[in-house]
């Protein structure tokens, strides 16, 4: 099948930035999204032009490496799909695709279609985790936890971190992502004791960074994993008592 | 770009205490809060007043009786007045703090994105209504206004000096473009109410898995009801149902 | 040619790590701090070891070119980690665990380091479990455990299918918690370009700022390597695109022996590629072997649909060969049986490239939902490459690159040639020998990380106290820095006419032929004829387009592929020595009259420890003796 394609291009995180046009002929449709990308950089490169910058690693849709905003969704138009996963197949002969990096204050753009989700990390880092130095956990069998809690962590711990419901939010905001992580950890017995003192660091980092959820639900529908904005609410309704017993207790 | 993560280490010194409220509305989350409660208040307001104005359909008296009554609640115990306006100061505190939040709020939305996707943008799961709350909030908030002008402050009002409500009413509501203004209005107030309600729940946290799908046919049922009321009310002075 | 010296201690191999690890130096509690450790690599062996080492309280700098730390290629494991817990009670045991792992590395390992690994697995378990791994469970809420190639028990714990991202985002969240701390700074978009010796030790590295471009150096006491496997040499591989061998080949070019290059594991359940452009191959996980059987139809020239071809038409080939093991038969085996298939002409799909892996009968035993359950992102995800639903039809599969065996050569503390460099992960060689059972790299990532190096650092690190690191104005310093500034100038300079893709590509094609599945002494000494060709053809026909102060990945690509050439030339050369067939090194002449991989257990039961000596086609060879104490040398049978 042949394209056209309507790429962002962008020297640098300061550089202006605008939107070029290329061909991508002769795709298979069983090829993946990115391996089009790649065979449109090979042509770039023969004729001389810098290949276009763009994120990826696994492309297995696990590294949360890869994203972008293709004709207006993130991730493109496949449900619970990430863009690595995206094949041809989803395309028609002949179609116009417009290729975007994430846009949010909180993923400054690199280059082209690279953005830096660093503001990730440093959720995270305030909080996103449990403590248990190495060799002082007890035996793993100790606290039965029920399979039902067990699969709605994992529900939440499926988050792969790859930003694109912040990119598809009309706030800019990164709920989806805080939400599930917190959710992970605060379902789990061995989640509790850290439970409030989690929740308000990783929210408030959350925002100093990213906007304010306005409920759209934009992000689940984006969310190559699926995250439920389940966890959202249960995120907001445990930041409440995260407020007032963090303050008791400090 | 060598992020150096440590930078940030270490906790910083908790800035000076305030009240809890306070410090609780300093977050985006705390301010999600503060729409929603408003939010709640305003729900009890407009069930209320559509249902109250329903008396319209009675007789002119029993409407004016009931505004009438308004004015009087718990009299004597409290002055005359006193009730209703402590309702209206409340009312007025809510709608205070719902606009500020959402004013902050939308700020603070603007600075995550400040440069816009350039290409168009194709929404999957937010509704017209959720895309739109800014602008029909703004449009309910302009309605308010007029309303109160029209009906509370009558300096709008077409009827004559000394009017009663129920004549100020039809007054109003006999010029097609104050029923259509009204139309218009109440069509947007749905849109708000519709993703307002559904919304609170989120907001506030009342989730669980198993009845969460009901919050979408409550705030749908709350919007036919609340709107479908109103709506009914310019309609029935244009078609002379009640004159 | 020298015996290398594994400094495994002498005793039972019972209490060899317990009695080691009272008898290794100590770091007081209070000096750690002024002990600077660097770590290369965030993955499940890099994340681990510096979290602990941070918590210990030691100085810790992690470097990855990932923009964050949780997207080292460990993420994309699925099927699980290995545990000798026996929480099943079905006679599972450390010593059975071992046994099965030196067993399935086809007597190629050392037993003193599996051992360990087999004893430490067990905490491996607990530490996650505390983390917060939400590890799949039974309706009462106990562990669950499924059982896994090569493996006559159930000791696999599994978190879904993305038990490698749950592990990877325990370790990274340890690891967070440290940034936090203020013990451990970790450095994204940084990648390593080389190992600085001063005076024979390990002295700091040479990065790359990914972003800006910019070239730094940094110095430590101690640096470690966790920068995983080199699969990626064959251009078509399961690993992540950007996997690679440099820090190790560096490490290498510095003084670092490389060990078994050869020895790479191809996986039998890859999806099949489905044309030339393909990228990467996607692995579809080992536990689908538990519920799905793997068959061709008898008849080359077969054209019905799967569903109609009659049982007796169809040849289980691994059942068949394999009664006792049957779909569960190690890697290497089950690989191979594909391919002898495959070239008899009964493959299936389009290209005749794959062979079925048939979930009918599983489906109809324990219904849709229960296979579901049990497998269904993994059918998902076969759905969104192949646009074929597994449900309805036989999922088609076939043998890929996916793990390398070889790596640095470490003695038993995972201390490199080179004092003070060391390698954990499968960016060493230690455990699995010449074939790695499924769901054993997560686990020794996680040793090596959690329980292994932090106790060996510190015995390296105890006699070094007061003593400054080494200062990074020293010379060596300005010569690595200098040698990666030449090169990056270099590829820039070369403009040539080919993509780096297209030489990557044409090595891997190369290797793929000659160093794949089956190698041959024709085979290979062809493939050490061309490839030097093909790297000369790179070195003066590159194009590397755009500068080296801006995100450039063709640049960094070029620096990994250089590695790849040189590496892919080791490769063949100790595929060439190493004249027997084990584990995932087979080699046609070496064969029993079945077509069975043979073994020379008198000539060869060593390890091959490579030495650079400036010249890729000239390296020397070193050895390490392999002894059998605790597990008697037999002929691996899986019938
Ligand atoms: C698809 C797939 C499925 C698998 N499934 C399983 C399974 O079910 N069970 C199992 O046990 N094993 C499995 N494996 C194998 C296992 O995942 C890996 O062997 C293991 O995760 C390797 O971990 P590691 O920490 O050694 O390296 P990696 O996770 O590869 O991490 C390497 C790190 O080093 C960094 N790095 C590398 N080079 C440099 C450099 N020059 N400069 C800076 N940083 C550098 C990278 O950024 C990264 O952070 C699977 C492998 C694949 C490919
Ligand atoms: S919540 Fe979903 S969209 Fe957001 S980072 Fe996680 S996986 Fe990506
Ligand atoms: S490249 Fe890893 S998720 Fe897409």
């Amino acid at each position: 099948m042949n394209l056209t394609l309507r790429v962002w291009r962008q020297a640098g995180p300061d550089a202006p930035g605008r939107f070029e046009t290329y061909q991508a002929t002769d795709i298979s449709e069983h090829s993946s999204f990115l391996e089009m990308l790649d065979n449109v950089n090979e042509g770039l490169i023969e004729v001389g032009e810098e290949p276009i910058e763009f994120m990826h690693d696994c492309r297995e849709g696990i590294c949360g490496t890869c994203g972008i905003m293709i004709n207006g969704q993130a991730h493109g138009p496949a449900q619970s799909t990430a863009t690595c996963q995206l094949h041809m197949r989803s395309f028609s002969d002949g179609d116009e695709l417009v290729l975007e990096p994430w846009r949010a204050s909180g993923f400054p753009i690199i280059k082209d279609l690279v953005v830096d989700r660093a503001a990730f990390d440093r959720i995270i880092e305030e909080g996103g985790y449990i403590t248990v130095d190495t060799a002082s956990a007890p035996d793993a069998n100790l606290i039965p936890i029920p399979k039902e809690t067990a699969d709605f962590a994992m529900d939440a711990a499926a988050c792969i971190g790859c930003g694109a419901c912040v990119a598809a939010c009309p706030n800019g905001a990164a709920q989806l992502f805080t939400a599930a992580k917190i959710a992970h950890l605060n379902v789990l017995p061995q989640g509790q004791a850290e439970r409030y003192q989690r929740t308000e660091g990783m929210v408030d980092v959350m925002e100093e960074y990213f906007g304010s959820c306005t409920n759209m639900g934009e992000c689940e529908a984006a969310c190559p994993k699926g995250i439920s904005i389940d966890f959202i609410a249960t995120m907001n309704k445990d930041y409440r008592k995260a407020k007032s017993q963090n303050r008791r207790s400090s | 770009m060598a992020t150096k993560v440590s930078e940030r280490g270490g906790a910083s010194a908790p800035a000076k205490r305030s009240p809890f409220l306070v410090e609780l509305y300093r977050s985006a989350l705390g301010k999600k809060y503060v729409m929603a409660i408003t939010g709640i208040i305003f729900m009890g307001y407009v069930l209320a007043h559509m249902f109250g104005n329903l008396k319209l359909y009675q007789s002119a008296a029993e409407f004016n009786a009931y505004a009438e009554f308004l004015g009087t609640i718990l009299y004597p115990i409290a002055p005359d007045g006193a009730v209703l306006n402590v309702l209206r100061v409340m009312l007025l505190g809510a709608l205070i703090l719902h606009v500020t939040a959402a004013f902050q709020l939308t700020q603070m939305n603007r600075n995550a994105r400040p440069d816009s996707y350039r290409s168009k943008r194709d929404f999957v799961a937010a509704d017209f209504a959720a895309r739109t709350m800014r602008w029909t909030g703004v449009i309910v908030l302009l309605f308010i206004g007029y309303h109160l002008a029209d009906f509370t402050f009558g300096w709008v009002n077409p009827a004559a000096e000394g009017a009663t409500l129920y004549e100020k009413v039809i007054a109003s509501f006999s010029n097609p473009a104050i029923a259509g203004f009204y139309l218009v209005a109440n069509l947007a107030l749905g849109l708000h109410l519709y993703h307002g309600v559904w919304s609170l729940f989120q907001s506030m946290g009342w989730n669980n898995r198993r009845f969460n799908h009901w919050r979408r046919y409550l705030a749908v049922a709350f919007t036919v009801v609340v709107v479908g009321g109103n709506l009914s009310f310019p309609i029935a002075v244009q078609v002379g149902l009640i004159s | 040619m020298t015996v290398l010296d594994n400094k495994v201690p002498d005793g039972p191999i019972e209490s060899l790590w317990d009695d080691h690890k009272f008898s290794m130096k100590l770091v007081n509690p209070s000096n750690k701090r002024k002990f600077d450790i660097i770590i290369v690599g965030t993955g499940l062996a890099g994340a681990s070891a510096a979290a602990t080492l941070g918590e210990l309280g030691y100085r810790v700098k992690v470097f990855t070119f990932h923009d964050s730390p949780r997207r080292a290629h460990s993420i994309a494991a699925q099927g699980g980690i290995n545990a000798a817990k026996n929480y099943h009670g079905d006679g599972d045991s450390v010593f059975r665990l071992f046994y099965d792992t030196v067993k399935g590395g086809d007597y190629r390992s050392r037993e003193a380091n599996v051992y360990r690994l087999a004893q430490v697995s067990n905490n491996i378990i607990d530490q996650c479990v505390a983390q917060g791994v939400p590890f799949a469970r039974e309706y009462g809420g106990l562990l669950d455990n499924r059982s896994f190639g090569g493996a006559q028990v159930s000791r696999t714990f599994y978190a879904r299918g993305q038990t490698g991202q749950q592990l990877l985002l325990g370790a990274y969240q340890a690891l967070a918690r440290q940034v936090k701390a203020g013990t451990v700074e970790v450095v994204t978009n940084a990648e390593m370009l080389d190992v600085v010796v001063v005076d024979g030790r390990a002295a700091g590295i040479i990065t790359r700022d990914l972003v800006t471009g910019e070239i730094s150096r940094h110095s430590a006491h101690a640096t470690v390597l966790g920068t995983g496997g080199y699969s990626n040499v064959f251009y078509l591989s399961t690993n992540a695109m950007t996997c690679n061998v440099t820090a190790a080949w560096r490490a290498h070019r510095k003084g670092a022996f490389f060990a078994n290059p050869a020895y790479t594991q191809i996986h039998p359940t890859a999806i099949p590629s489905s044309d030339e452009f393909q990228s990467k191959l996607t692995l579809m996980s080992e536990s689908l072997r538990n519920d799905g059987r793997i068959w061709v139809p008898n008849d080359p020239d077969e054209t019905r649909a799967a569903a109609d071809i009659p049982e007796s038409d169809r040849d289980y080939y691994l059942e068949r060969r394999y009664p006792s093991f049957g779909n569960l038969a190690p890697r290497d085996i089950s690989s191979r049986a594909a391919k002898i298939v495959v070239d008899e002409g009964k493959g299936v799909g389009p290209l005749k490239n794959g062979v079925y892996l048939d979930f009918a009968d599983a489906i109809g035993r324990l219904g849709r939902d229960a296979v579901a359950d049990k497998y269904g992102n993994l059918f998902d995800m076969y759905e969104r490459i192949t646009g074929e639903n597994p449900y309805d039809v036989p999922m088609r599969i076939y043998p890929a690159v996916h793990y390398t065996m070889g790596g640095l050569w470490v003695d038993y503390h995972l201390q490199t040639t080179i004092p003070g460099l060391f390698a954990i992960g499968e960016a060493n060689f230690s455990d699995h020998g010449a074939n790695r059972l499924g769901a054993s790299a997560l686990m020794q990532g996680l040793a090596d990380g959690y329980f292994v190096l932090p106790h060996t650092v510190g015995d390296y690190l105890a006699p070094q106290l007061g003593q400054p690191k080494v200062d990074t104005s020293a010379p060596e310093f300005d010569a690595a820095e200098e040698g990666v500034r030449a090169q990056i100038d270099g590829f820039l300079h070369t403009k040539g006419t080919r993509s780096v893709d297209w030489f990557h590509r044409e090595l891997g094609k190369i290797m793929w032929d000659y160093c794949g599945m089956e190698r041959s002494k024709v085979g290979l000494e062809k493939a050490l004829s061309e490839i030097p060709a093909l790297r000369a053809e790179f070195e003066s026909d590159v194009r590397v387009l755009g500068a080296a102060d801006t995100l450039n990945s063709s640049l960094e690509k070029a620096g990994r592929v250089a590695d790849f050439f040189e590496l892919g030339e080791l490769m063949c050369k100790d595929a060439l020595v190493r004249e027997e067939s084990a584990g995932g090194h087979f080699r046609v002449e070496h064969q029993t009259d079945e077509g069975e991989a043979l073994r020379d257990d008198d000539n060869f039961a060593h390890v091959t420890a490579w030495e650079w000596t400036g010249t890729p086609a000239e390296p020397n060879e070193h050895r390490e003796a392999l002894d059998f104490t605790n597990v008697k040398l037999s002929t691996r049978s899986y019938k």
